[in-house]
């Protein structure tokens, strides 16, 4: 028992993640939201000059969309998973397509497959055009079956 | 930190970039510093530069609560590394490259081998081994200085855009 595995079971029965991305600084730090949007879990990363890796161009540091992937395949394998606990990430691999120009950036993840205690997660972020990724990943993460904190 | 990644160039696979005579140790960690110190992300993140080698680089970055991914155990979240990993692996191929040239990171693959740990800050170390016309490949470590415990490694490609300048046209290093 804990307020996080607490936030985790109301953020799943209500679909509603604000107090559990509330709840977890580095999101705040980098303004990514997930929103539910026609029954998907969206990520959103909402721009900011301190994202930009590339001050020239200018373009989003490659760092802060491997952040947006991996948040968003959290939440995506904390919906559909039992677990009251964060996902813990082994692995994670990341194609950059497109640079990131500075405006906001999305993210959704797919569950390739759900294991007692692996789940693979696909992820996809765009920005304007849904069509055109700017990064994909694979990333896998370990879920413990129970809450253990 | 004489790890197994100090293996340069026995490949015999020879490098784009491989012949340049070795550079002042001065003069690479103040092309080193420019780099790391100009993204702006980096900034936020407070990363800093903390050595140079020939095709290698060290930086740094300091605990803080804002990269918090766990409350519960207060564990900065896998995205801080990946920033870490991804700019010290792009700040590795400017070194090999020498020449201000636009990049971009085509991939990068992190394993994370343990939790870092929490107030403990955590050190990248990049290399670049290999440079072709139009790739550069890179691994990287992350550790905790002292004790020298992984947290996460990596690898990455990047594409170099030859005959293209910094700031104009090219993704650059993002």
């Amino acid at each position: 028992m804990n307020l996080l595995a607490d936030l985790v079971r109301m953020s799943r029965e209500n679909r509603d993640f604000t107090a559990l991305v509330d709840a977890i600084p580095y999101l705040k730090f980098l303004g990514i939201g997930m929103e539910s949007v026609n029954g998907e879990l969206v990520g959103k990363m909402t721009y900011a000059d301190a994202l930009i890796g590339n001050a020239s161009l200018p373009a989003l540091h490659g760092g802060t969309i491997g952040a947006l992937l991996e948040s968003t395949a959290i939440f995506q394998a904390l919906v559909e998973s039992e677990t009251l606990v964060l996902p813990k990430i082994v692995t994670i691999t990341v194609d950059f397509l497109r640079s990131g120009r500075p405006v906001d950036t999305f993210a959704r993840g797919t569950i390739t497959k759900q294991g007692k205690r692996v789940v693979n997660v696909s992820v996809e972020a765009w920005q304007e055009d849904r069509t055109r990724p700017i990064a994909r990943a694979n990333a896998i993460f370990i879920v413990e079956p129970f809450d253990e904190g | 930190m004489g790890r197994a990644m100090t293996r340069t160039r026995q490949d015999g696979s020879g490098n784009q970039d491989g012949e340049k005579p070795p550079l002042d140790p001065l003069v690479l960690a103040q092309i080193a510093e420019a780099i790391a110190s100009h993204v702006p992300h980096n900034q936020a993140l407070g990363i800093r530069f903390v050595s140079a080698e020939e095709r290698c680089v060290t930086l740094a970055l300091p605990y803080d609560e804002k990269l918090v991914g766990n409350p519960l155990t207060r564990v900065i979240h896998g995205g801080a590394i990946t920033t870490l990993l991804d700019g010290t692996c792009g700040t590795a191929v400017f070194l090999a490259l020498r020449e201000p040239i636009p990049i971009a990171t085509l991939d990068l693959r992190i394993d994370y081998l343990r939790p870092a740990t929490p107030e403990k800050e955590v050190h990248a170390r990049a290399e670049c081994f290999r440079t072709t016309h139009n790739v550069a490949f890179v691994r990287c470590e992350a550790f905790h200085p002292g004790s020298g415990e992984l947290v996460a490694v990596a690898n990455g490609t990047f594409i170099i855009f030859r005959g293209k300048k910094l700031g104009h046209r090219g993704r650059g290093k993002s």
